[in-house]
């Protein structure tokens, strides 16, 4: 009804909707629920393992993300007791180095990221009111291979397997001369399953965000933890790709001999530090940013008031993102970098103390403007702890800031203590309260209230007294990863302090799990809004999540929109029903949130659970070095991929349908509106922040060797290469592109798209090969220098999509042979062809780069 | 007491500091840290009783303080006008500090010493004015109020050389020469450590300073430079060569002993202490070290002597010892 008229008319005619009453004002027929309840039914039995709804994963997620908190915490008891006093031998020196390096990765990599994803999977649909996450089988996917990848690189703590470079793995210690073995390859195999379901949940948050939010709420409605998350997976987008090349590096080196970190051939030990710590530092704020995210959604409700400074508060966060990308060096302070990088870096450093003090005091003023004096439940306990901890590790983050003072505090106990500050109290405190909090949403009953404070005392009060004398430690010399210490150094009556304090904070712990085994059933909860909070997450919701999905006109719909939760409940709002017959959510405009059309959603299915065990099999394997059966194990885990995506593209035949309002919505699109267009364009700027880190490590590297470069000419490569890659890159992409024009009608098959794109993905291996060829030619060697590293590792870097190309080529050629690719039902063409330009775009930009750089500098 | 008395409270720990505390101050450059440190703690716990004052404002307060503290303009003061203004001036002083630390590099006639870092040892050359070349290791002396010039290297990984009575610290990177300069403001003993793992045994990789006189550090040089005295342990120089500790170790004017993988061992008798700072330096500790050392320092480089008998260890480590 919508179609022919502008943009804006449209906008416009949609927001006047709720004036003409609700969008399905009759009566619901009879099992529609019932339906509704059988779609979404989650599996049980033995078959639980393939359910995809968020919260039920969620639940996995954030249950798998407490037990290793609870196991490294574990490990930090042990290392408090070894530390109690002075020349203590209860643990040996390799035991201990391999147990701080595992509870500081376990910690960062395994409980504090994806906590805040699972947060994200768990409650961000329910905010937006969406039935699902818009790719329920992907998180599901990085869920199952996070656990059993996760799981896998804990034990090696048991043993003697686990990595001992500590959670930084700074090279040289970390290169083969120094760590034989494969523990360190364990710890880059733990990092990259993070960083798989790292980026699947950045597609997820991203798109999920942007494209599922209920009908009329605006950006400018968005909750703030959906603005916390928006920003969270833009961070991890730009952060995340450069972790992902160090560790690449890091492995090639170890593995194949590429000097990129040794002095020997040219390389650079602090190249790593560039790249980890650009990772690393962001790294902070992608775990504060949701926690900040959801302490300002619990404020309000705690003082029963709309938070003070929304736009504010938003603009923090979006500083926050944008600073973290200015302050990787204040890391490398004692490097001996030149005073003038260390003034700037200095200055953005105390800078995003800003920021977060903008939230503070939002956070205080929203509790001031409360009418009632608030309740000492437990969530509010856990915010005013935050409010304490995170408040004092920021001030000392200030004084950490200042070089002068750094250089005596780097890497000392002052440290310790200052990042715990700022994690436990910017971030575990926060996630308490969201337990104690949320907790209605998943369990049939509220967690104790007196358990609850007195977990909270327990925990408040053993962090400061484990935490606070650190900051004394350090200054009075103590460096951080010492095992032992001697007498005479005089830390002792302070380490004993600290490690009475690390036992208090484990009671806490205890009593809370105690409360968790006590209260937690998975279940629907009585009251659907136990705090009367504004958000949607608190209307009444069952496996489909709300009965039907609300038109939003407000940022606080449940106190603003009265009867809001029982005209949703009575299916009087959108969607309400399962026209297709199968899982559904509505997909809205990204700005505006004007529905756009119905997406069908895939439902449980043991595909992806055995391609995410197949591909955690395949890496774990890969590490000991069990050839034969990774390889096994990678067709598995492709095989279980092609299977799992085999029924996602399902085709326009049910629709259109009728959401309310009369609005009648299409169920099938392509192209720029499409979820699956938008997923592949966050995979662009991935892809993209990927090659920018090549780049820059490139650069650096001829700052630092340029007498590794070709001279006036001698050892470049025949031109004639380059040209004959760029012309098979840029016919790739030509076939990929005609492929479109000679899609069939429906129900036909023809022999001239297969042709284009076996074709062009033939021409794109072409391409990668003349390239690397042309290298091998011109007798660069990649183990001789960091030069011929780099230049070899440009067409590794396209060579590897060009991989997955090939596979997902063999995939859109096998729907083509069933049928299943015409000209209008054809996303997963349209989905290759977009990864066929952006790996044609990086090899093209990388000849010019590879070839014409050393010419121009030559 | 966090909030009452923090300046009491640093003084408190500052009085009772070790040889390794940063707040002892007792040098050029960590002096001005010194103070930076405790204005930020005194102005930061300011802030921080304020914070939680206004909570306490915003939770008990009266009704009519708590609705003035409830709007945004106090959101645009606190949170962006009172840190930026802090922080600004912050900076500035940041700046000027390091920029009185780079004047150090003006200096007429440093001290020049190289440090190396190698696991889990210090490697210690002192450059004297006329071109020569002077090994020792695990100990610098340095002396008081001339500027101490160091060239800071690393053998294998990375490693952070950190003096905190005189100065902050600095990494030593594989393939780099860092410099760290500082002047030493009186006489005495202190303990450095290195600060950044670097696998295995970097708890035990410490070392110690003497800062002294001029004139005593003038005539130290020229002893360190030349060959221990003559030798009145024979036997424990005959067991030192059978062994082939001559192989790694120097003992400049021993034939025989002219290694250069481990520390140079030609006055290892008057050093503070033995093993990079984690034992005393008598002759019992050279026989525990050399019957034991895998249990004292795990993983050190060094290889086992276990088939030395009682009879010659008392003889090395008399040997050692008498390394003056």
């Amino acid at each position: 009804m919508l179609d022919r008229t502008t943009d804006e008319d449209r906008i416009r005619a949609f927001g006047a909707l709720p004036q003409k009453g609700l969008p399905n004002p009759g009566p619901r027929p009879e099992g529609e629920e019932e339906e509704l309840l059988k779609i979404w039914a989650t599996p049980t039995g033995w078959r639980l393992p393939t359910a995809v709804n968020n919260t039920v994963i969620g639940i996995l997620y954030i249950g798998a993300a407490f037990v290793f908190f609870v196991l490294a915490g574990i490990l930090a008891l042990v290392m408090r007791t070894q530390l109690a006093v002075p020349n203590n031998d209860l643990l040996t020196q390799d035991l201990y180095n391999q147990l701080f390096t595992t509870h500081g990765t376990t910690m960062m990599f395994l409980f504090a990221i994806p906590s805040m994803e699972a947060l994200g999977v768990m409650l961000l649909p329910q905010m937006l009111a969406a039935r699902d996450l818009p790719f329920p089988r992907l998180s599901a996917f990085a869920i199952w291979a996070y656990v059993v990848g996760g799981a896998v690189f804990f034990t090696t703590v048991f043993y003697d397997l686990a990595p001992r470079g500590g959670w930084f793995m700074y090279p040289p210690n970390t290169l083969k001369e120094f760590a034989p073995g494969d523990n360190a390859d364990f710890w880059l195999l733990g990092i990259g399953f993070i960083e798989i379901s790292a980026i699947a949940g950045a597609i997820e948050i991203i798109v999920g965000t942007l494209r599922t939010r209920p009908p009329g709420m605006s950006l400018d409605k968005l909750p703030i933890f959906g603005w916390a998350m928006l920003i969270f997976a833009g961070m991890i987008m730009v952060a995340f790709p450069a972790v992902i090349l160090a560790t690449m590096l890091l492995e090639i080196e170890r593995s194949f001999g590429w000097p990129f970190f040794s002095p020997e051939g040219g390389g650079d030990p602090l190249l790593w530090q560039h790249l980890f710590w650009f990772f690393g530092h962001p790294e902070v704020y992608i775990m504060f940013l949701p926690a900040a995210g959801l302490v300002s959604m619990m404020i309000p409700t705690i003082a029963q008031t709309k938070l003070v400074g929304y736009r504010l508060v938003v603009l923090a966060l979006i500083a926050t993102g944008f600073f973290s990308f200015g302050l990787w060096v204040h890391h490398m302070y004692a490097t001996g970098i030149p005073g003038l990088s260390l003034a700037f870096f200095s200055a953005a450093s105390a800078a995003v103390a800003i920021p977060s003090g903008i939230q503070v005091f939002s956070w205080l003023a929203t509790l001031a403007k409360g009418r009632r004096r608030i309740r000492f439940t437990p969530p509010a306990l856990f915010l005013l702890g935050t409010v304490f901890i995170f408040v004092l590790g920021g001030l000392t983050g200030v004084m950490v800031a200042m070089v002068p003072f750094d250089l005596q505090a780097h890497d000392t106990y002052f440290i310790t203590a200052h990042m715990h500050y700022v994690m436990i109290g910017g971030m575990v405190f926060p996630l308490f309260a969201t337990f104690y909090y949320w907790a209605p949403m998943v369990s049939s009953r509220l967690l104790s209230e007196r358990l609850g404070q007195v977990a909270f005392w327990l925990m408040f009060i053993g962090f400061n007294v484990s935490f606070f004398p650190m900051h004394i430690t350090g200054l009075l010399g103590m460096p951080r990863r010492v095992w032992t210490y001697p007498d005479e150094v005089g830390w002792g009556g302070y380490n004993m302090v600290s490690t009475i304090g690390a036992y208090i904070i484990a009671a806490g712990v205890a009593v809370f799990i105690w409360d968790l085994i006590k209260n937690f059933r998975v279940g629907n909860a009585e009251e659907d809004n136990p705090w009367n909070a504004g958000t949607l997450e608190f209307l009444p919701q069952d496996d489909y999540s709300t009965r039907s999905i609300p038109h939003v006109t407000t940022r606080d719909p449940l106190w603003d929109q009265p009867g809001l939760a029982e005209e949703v409940k009575a299916g009087h709002h959108y969607l309400p029903n399962a026209p297709t017959g199968g899982r559904e959510t509505i997909v809205t405009s990204a700005i505006h949130a004007v529905p756009q059309y119905v997406i069908q959603m895939p439902g449980p299915s043991w595909t992806h659970v055995i391609a995410a065990v197949a591909t955690a099999a395949t890496f774990l394997l890969l590490t000991v070095k069990v050839v034969t059966l990774a390889m096994i194990c990678a067709v598995v885990a492709v095989a279980a991929m092609f299977f799992w995506l085999w029924d996602v593209d399902r085709g326009p035949d049910k629709g259109p349908v009728e959401i309310g309002h009369g609005i009648e919505l299409p169920v099938y699109v392509t192209g720029p509106v499409a979820h699956g267009w938008w997923a592949m364009m966050v995979l662009y700027l991935v892809g993209g922040s990927l090659y920018l880190s090549y780049l820059f490590s490139y650069l650096y590297m001829w700052t630092v060797s340029p007498e590794t470069w070709p001279q006036g000419g001698a050892g470049l490569a025949n031109l004639g290469w380059p040209l004959l890659s760029a012309l098979c890159l840029i016919g790739s992409a030509a076939a990929f592109y005609f492929t479109k024009r000679v899609l069939p009608e429906r129900g036909r098959i023809n022999l001239a798209p297969a042709l284009l794109m076996g074709g062009g993905a033939l021409l794109a291996c072409a391409g990668v090969a003349a390239e690397i060829w042309g290298h091998v030619q011109a007798g660069l060697r990649p183990t001789q220098s960091v030069y011929d590293a780099m230049v070899y590792l440009s067409p590794v870097l396209t060579g590897q999509i060009v991989v997955a190309i090939c596979f997902m080529t063999l995939f859109v050629l096998l729907r083509h042979a069933r049928g299943k690719l015409d000209n209008v039902r054809y996303a997963n063409y349209e989905n290759t062809a977009l990864l066929v330009y952006f790996a044609v775009g990086q090899g093209l930009l990388g000849l010019l780069f590879i070839h014409g750089f050393p010419r121009m500098v030559g | 007491m966090k909030r009452a008395g923090p300046l009491l409270l640093l003084l408190l720990v500052a009085a009772c500091a070790g040889p390794q505390s940063a707040l002892s101050g007792a040098g050029s450059g960590s002096g001005r840290a010194l103070l930076l440190t405790i204005v930020m703690t005194v102005g930061f716990t300011a802030v921080f009783a304020l914070v939680l004052g206004l909570t306490a404002l915003a939770i008990f307060g009266p009704q009519g303080w708590r609705e003035r503290f409830g709007r945004e303009g106090w959101v645009y003061g606190l949170g962006i006008a009172f840190p930026v203004v802090v922080i600004g001036a912050l900076l500035l002083w940041g700046f000027a500090i390091l920029g009185a630390d780079e004047a150090l590099a003006d200096a007429e006639d440093p001290v020049r010493i190289e440090v190396t870092g190698e696991r889990w040892w210090w490697r210690v050359t002192y450059l004297t004015d006329d071109g020569r070349r002077v090994e020792s290791a695990n100990e610098l002396r340095v002396p008081v109020g001339r500027t101490v010039e160091l060239a800071l290297k690393s053998a294998d990984v990375i490693h952070s050389f950190w003096l905190p009575a005189y100065a902050g610290k600095t990494d030593m990177i594989p393939g780099r020469t860092n410099t760290l300069r500082f002047v030493a403001d009186e006489a005495g003993r202190v303990r450095g450590q290195c600060a950044e793992y670097c696998g295995g045994a970097h708890a035990f990789m410490a070392f110690w300073v003497e800062a002294m006189p001029e004139a005593a550090f003038e005539d130290w040089l020229e002893h360190e430079a030349g060959p221990p005295p003559e030798t009145s342990f024979p036997d424990g120089e005959t067991v030192f060569l059978s062994s082939g500790c001559g192989g790694c170790h120097a003992v400049r004017g021993t034939p025989g002993a002219s290694g250069e993988i481990g520390p140079n061992l030609s006055h290892v008798g008057s050093r503070t202490s033995l093993g990079a700072g984690i034992m005393p330096n008598d002759r019992e500790a050279f026989v525990r070290w050399v019957a034991d050392h895998q249990e004292i320092k795990p993983e050190n480089n060094m290889p086992p002597y276990d088939i030395l008998n009682d009879e010659e260890l008392a003889a090395l480590g008399a040997y050692l010892e008498g390394l003056q």
